[in-house]
């Protein structure tokens, strides 16, 4: 009957689905109900993260875009950057997107094995990625272009750095989740993880598509 | 009775589990959409504002394919929180990023 009633009602439904589900069924696969709505608000709570963080970058973006135009007689975008490793790095970086959603496929058929796989695919295309960045980077402070060489370099390094520390910070996220599905497997709780690195991943993603075209393919058109 | 009804509205609360093929179309999409600007930019077959409308259309488009394809959010149930502070957050970003260009388009002290 009650269920029946919040069905005419999709608002009510949809209420009652978050904050009291597991009662109105009258304690029918009580707990297992409650835990996976939890770890749902988990998911929830984390997207919002990433949207503040979208925030973060909006301010980095808009600094740089400001500033690109302030080089202070020292190196402009367009004698600086050296797209092939650039193109390499944004193909690495779409890639490991791809895979990172590989891996939650596997999680979702129970395969615990592809989904650790998965992942140590993602970790490796992540790490040669960040690699390429800190070689570029390092080219570039030994070329004279640092941090303090002028406003456009300010932002150039604050903006790709910030997303740099991202990408790292992930791969030692992601390692120490595939050493914790080794020992515990796939539990509600793991699958949980699993699901917001991979949308952290996706986010990263998103975020060096904009990197891509609005430092690298607008510095040197 | 819960079970069936979280089937219905909260199991996949978080987003579908995408399949397969929803991932390989969306991993060539973002190649497609990656190759086209390289392309067309670097061996200048177009310039000035329609090279920066080709950029930033497809990297738009890309931003699209990740949200759909890979963060599932087209198959989010309602009440679509997830949609809802991503707008959010967008009209913010947008906000902070397009603000800040015009109000230094029109700083003659910063150049």
């Amino acid at each position: 009957m009650l269920t029946r009633k919040f069905k005419t009602r999709p608002f009510m439904a949809a209420h009652t689905d978050t904050a009291h589900g597991s009662h109105a069924g009258g304690g029918h696969g009580h707990d297992e109900h409650h835990e996976h709505e939890h770890e749902s608000m988990k998911t929830f709570g984390f997207w919002l993260f990433l949207m503040t963080d979208c925030i973060l970058f909006a301010t980095l973006f808009a600094t740089y875009i400001v500033l690109k135009g302030n080089t202070n007689g020292g190196p402009t975008a367009h004698e600086l950057f050296e797209m092939p490793g650039i193109i390499a790095s944004t193909f690495i970086l779409l890639t490991s997107s791809f895979t990172s959603g590989l891996a939650v496929l596997a999680m979702h058929k129970k395969n615990v094995k592809g989904l650790i796989m998965w992942l140590g695919v993602t970790v490796l295309l992540g790490a040669s990625f960040v690699a390429l960045e800190v070689t570029e980077f390092i080219k570039m402070v030994h070329e004279g272009a640092t941090i303090s060489t002028s406003a456009f370099l300010s932002g150039f390094f604050t903006l790709v750095g910030t997303h740099g520390l991202h990408v790292s910070l992930g791969l030692f996220w992601m390692i120490g989740l595939m050493i914790q599905l080794s020992r515990r497997g796939i539990t509600p709780v793991t699958q949980r993880k699993v699901n917001v690195i991979s949308l952290y991943w996706h986010f990263l993603d998103v975020v060096w598509i904009f990197v891509f075209t609005i430092v690298y393919m607008m510095g040197v058109m | 009775m819960a079970q069936h009804q979280g089937g219905a509205h909260g199991h996949d609360a978080h987003g579908g589990h995408g399949s397969l093929k929803s991932y390989v179309i969306g991993f060539v999409l973002s190649i497609i959409l990656t190759i086209i600007p390289l392309v067309l930019v670097l061996n200048d077959y177009v310039e000035g504002t329609a090279a920066n409308v080709v950029l930033l259309v497809t990297a738009v488009l890309q931003f699209l394919v990740q949200l759909l394809f890979f963060m599932h959010l087209r198959e989010e149930n309602k009440p679509r929180y997830n949609l809802m502070s991503l707008l959010l957050g967008l009209l913010i970003v947008l906000t902070i990023v397009l603000g800040s260009i015009w109000i230094m388009t029109y700083n003659t002290v910063a150049h």
